[in-house]
């Protein structure tokens, strides 16, 4: 690992040979290693290092952005002359007011030695293992187990300076039996964490379970929904509304909402990037500190998440949800959290008299931003459920459906949660789930 | 660069690989962001690094790194040797490449006009002129205008001789306008909807005329917030250029990759449903659908004189007067199918692994023009521009949205519809393509963001497609009554 005194020293460097007004500079090095499997062997494993450092250079309202791969000093410097020269032929831009302040990051720990230099060995013995769980299903293995680490700092001329590292190791896998196929994943910052062999067994126990699937018609069901599932529509939420630019330019289903409910009273969502349960991250890529933001509130629309572009635009300080690089994607949460309920995920199926099981969705997609509408498939594992119990696996559906108005049906949420990509998620069962199209699996 | 490459293969050898290859690749990248005027994003990305693939132990093992001296070479060789000794613990059968014959030398494609000296002020100029012809539409709340320019300098080397030097230059932009009403979003884009982009300089962006089409768009996209939603029904549906590059690339493309074919692909992007049993017999489309992947065309972003494995670049038919013959295919896969490489494993760049990923996936054109295809038909819709898309993991089931769409009654074009949808099953869709335009009407185009493998890798790709017309089309969604038309 490059380490804090060195990666802090080379973006001082650069920020003070800078000729800017302001000068931000940003570093992120790592390594990343991911062992790939299907058809019960492995196939693809690699390994790559790599690093980038950019600079945000700001000539008034006038701003360029150059980032390179290159660490010597020359390359830094020549890195720095064009971000200056971009900025100066830039043109003003009258929303910018300034780069972040500075302000204290708190030290989290969040990268673990072993997972950062986990061996492909290792790696190879885990999906070795992960191989012969599903061979006890009959099922055929397929996935990744991946492990890396990533450090990242920031300086700026305004006195950030920060400096972080985090490890991550994660296992995905679809297992296939006959034609059913089960899903299953865990991640976790330390390796030590994960548990290859449930992974394999859960999702290898799905694939068992999905031989054979029948084809239903499709229309209005209820639907409960398993942590995958719901990560992945937090993650349309996200996309869609949850960052300050998308609702200060009036295509959030937020803009025009705040203080107004937008989902059920059972639906408190809020992102906390200290939040050690999901992927933790001290400070964002301007070298803001993570503050917690309170986004949905017992289904009252009431706020969203800012970086510093966006905050001064409202006269307000960033929250610490910058997305990096020159800032046009804007704010977005990172690590949120759904407030769990209080059943077990069994109790949300027992506790069905009719309905769909999804265990995951496949190649979502928007239809309506503002309506939160979106359609996709159904994917390994979906099964439908009949007085209280799974009865039989179902071919894959096609969804479309306003993601606020199911979050405004929910019935019940799990106490169970999953740590996801985007944050921490439990189960839900929601009525009224509009599936629009079936397949031929 | 010879003495690094030859370095590395040499490492691979002494330490008992059977194949192995270097990839160094140079990469620079330029952005120019424009919105309401004024420019959001001016950004420059260089990049450079190598990679090593290798056979060790009949497995293969993959490394690399940013870092060019000399005893990187020598430890990321190492590395991607040990790499793969631990990918044989769980392995199959042997790999067994299909043979390529050495090739050395060096190519590239020219361009008029070099996009990296162009003057910066120039190429802004040309966007915030865009940008705002878009802002004077009051009902336009963003006003969007890009252009991307990127240069690829790729050596290939192998242990079986060859020594490949390529160098590309790509070129693209568009503008998108955004109409904000209550409770509604809508967004028109040209040229496509995410811009077009070619193998090409900076003449391409140029031609596009992108301050002269800002107008119609943002007019466009404020009619959108007052047109009425697009009606559900079956009818024939008639698709123009840009959303029949996503057709073809989402409902041929993808499941033609003979990866997915054989499940390496099926944890994560899925697999397909043309298994191998329906080479040669199994009906795709309509007698009149030929597609081709043809990576050989002049200025498509699939485009190549070699792929990242040193085939050379070829073109194939994939469905021949609607029968589907044959697969993108690698060293690895294509003797599975008694084939050789079809010349289509591509890697985003020094750090990803070469996937067999999409060339030019063109739709060959046949004899109508478009005006002759509205005027024969009685009861239709016209759509343009890619909304938005989702298909099933084996690529059958697929729904796609375009931006607007209008009526088409009695072969003339009529009321405009907003949030069109229309879904249906990939070769029953293709089975109903009944009228296909001439060549007068093609166009290449250059899709940037083809995600595919683990790590995810984007691809550029290209599409030459001519408007077409598809029968018993479900447009709309089942069961939204509200929009069922009468």
């Amino acid at each position: 690992m490059l380490g804090q005194e060195k990666a802090l020293k080379l973006l001082h460097d650069a920020v003070e040979y800078s000729g800017a007004n302001q000068t931000q500079a940003t570093l992120r090095i790592g390594e990343s290693s991911l062992t790939r499997f299907a058809n019960s062997i492995i196939h693809q494993n690699v390994f790559e290092k790599d690093v980038s450092i950019a600079i945000k250079a700001v000539m008034g309202r006038k701003v360029g952005y150059a980032s390179t791969n290159r660490m010597d000093e020359q390359s830094i410097r020549d890195l720095v002359d064009k971000a200056v020269m971009y900025a100066k032929y830039s043109q003003e831009n009258r929303d910018f007011v300034s780069l972040a302040a500075p302000k204290p990051v708190k030290h989290i720990e969040t990268c673990d030695a072993r997972t950062a230099s986990y061996s492909p060995e290792d790696r190879a013995s885990a999906v070795g293992d992960m191989i012969e769980e599903g061979a006890r299903f009959d099922a055929s293995a397929s996935g990744t187990f991946s492990t890396g680490y990533e450090e990242s700092a920031v300086v700026s001329s305004l006195g950030v300076s920060a400096y972080d590292a985090v490890s991550l190791g994660r296992i995905t896998t679809v297992m296939t039996a006959g034609n059913g196929h089960g899903y299953a994943d865990q991640m976790s910052e330390k390796v030590s964490d994960l548990e290859p062999l449930v992974v394999a067994a859960e999702a290898a126990s799905r694939s068992e379970r999905s031989r054979d699937p029948e084809w239903i018609e499709p229309g209005e069901y209820t639907v409960i929904l398993l942590p995958y599932a719901v990560a992945e529509f937090m993650e349309f939420l996200a996309y869609l509304g949850l960052g300050a630019l998308a609702y200060q330019e009036g295509r959030s289903f937020m803009s025009g909402k705040l203080g107004s409910r937008i989902t059920g009273e059972n639906i408190t969502i809020w992102d906390d990037g200290l939040d050690m349960s999901g992927l933790p991250k001290a400070f964002d890529p301007e070298g803001v500190p993570k503050q917690r933001v309170d986004l949905i509130v017992n289904g009252v629309a009431n706020a969203v998440v800012y970086d510093s572009y966006t905050a001064h635009k409202e006269g307000k300080e960033s929250t610490g949800h910058a997305t990096g690089g020159t800032g046009t994607f804007g704010p977005m949460p990172t690590n949120l959290l759904m407030k769990p309920g209080d059943c077990s995920i069994e109790e949300l199926i027992t506790n069905t008299d009719k309905g769909v099981l999804v265990t995951r969705f496949h190649y979502v997609n928007v239809i309506h931003p503002t309506q939160t509408i979106v359609t996709g498939m159904t994917r390994d594992g979906t099964f439908l459920i009949e007085g209280g119990r799974i009865t039989k696996p179902v071919k894959n559906l096609r969804f479309t459906d306003s993601i606020l108005e199911r979050f405004s049906n929910v019935e019940a949420i799990s106490r169970e949660t999953m740590r996801k990509d985007i944050g921490v998620f439990p189960a839900i069962k929601a009525h009224g789930f509009r599936f629009t199209g079936t397949t031929e699996f | 660069m010879k003495e690094l490459t030859d370095r590395a293969l040499d490492k691979v050898r002494s330490m008992g690989a059977t194949y192995g290859d270097i990839r160094v690749v140079k990469h620079i990248g330029e952005s120019i962001e424009v919105k309401n005027g004024m420019v959001e994003g001016l950004t420059s990305k260089a990049n450079e690094g190598f990679g090593i693939r290798v056979i060790a132990d009949d497995a293969w093992g993959f490394a690399s790194s940013f870092n060019l001296d000399m005893e990187e070479i020598d430890s990321v060789a190492e590395r991607a040797v040990r790499i793969a000794r631990a990918s044989a613990h769980v392995k199959g059968e042997p790999v067994d490449l299909s043979p390529v014959d050495p090739a050395e030398g060096s190519f590239g494609f020219d361009v008029e006009k070099d996009p990296f000296e162009v003057p910066v002020e120039e190429k802004i100029s040309l966007l915030v002129d865009a940008s705002k012809t878009m802002m004077q539409t009051p009902e336009v709340r963003i006003a969007e205008s890009f252009m991307n320019s990127w240069r690829t300098e790729t050596v290939f080397a192998s242990t079986e001789g060859s020594y490949i030097e390529q160098t590309k230059t790509e070129c693209g932009g568009g503008i998108y306008a955004t109409a904000v009403s209550e409770g509604d979003v809508q967004k028109r884009s040209y040229p496509a909807s995410e811009g077009d982009t070619a193998i090409a300089g900076y003449e391409y962006v140029e031609a596009m005329d992108l301050p002269g089409n800002a107008d119609r768009i943002a007019k466009e996209a404020a009619q959108l917030l007052t047109a009425p939603q697009c009606p559900n029904d079956v009818r024939s549906l008639i698709l123009e250029g840009s959303m029949l590059a996503l057709q073809v690339h989402e409902s041929c493309g993808h499941p033609i990759e003979l990866d997915r074919v054989f499940g390496t692909e099926a944890a994560y992007a899925g697999t397909s449903f043309l298994t191998t049993d329906k080479q040669e017999n199994f009906r795709y489309g309509s007698d009149m659908v030929n597609i081709v992947a043809d990576a050989t065309v002049p200025g498509g972003l699939g485009s190549f004189f070699f792929d990242d494995e040193g085939v050379p670049a070829q073109r194939t038919e994939v469905v021949k007067d609607g029968i589907f013959c044959d697969y993108l295919s690698s060293r690895e896969t294509a003797p599975k199918i008694g084939e050789s490489s079809s010349g289509s494993m591509r890697a985003e760049g020094w750090n990803r692994i070469p996937l067999i990923r999409m060339t030019n996936i063109n739709l060959e054109p046949d004899d109508w023009t478009l005006d002759e295809i509205i005027s024969d038909t009685e009861n239709g819709i016209y759509a343009e521009t890619v909304g938005s898309w989702s298909i099933d993991d084996k690529r059958l089931n697929f729904q796609f949205a375009t931006e607007v769409s209008y009526d088409v009654k009695n072969g003339s074009i009529g009321q405009m519809y907003k949030n069109t949808i229309y879904t249906g099953i990939t070769y029953e869709f293709w089975a109903g393509c009944d009228a296909i335009a001439s060549a007068d009407e093609w166009h290449l185009w250059g899709v940037t963001n083809c995600g595919k493998g683990e790590p995810v890798q984007t691809m550029h790709v290209g599409h030459g497609v001519v408007p077409a017309r598809f029968r018993e089309v479900r447009i709309g969604v089942i069961g939204d009554s509200e929009s069922e038309a009468e």
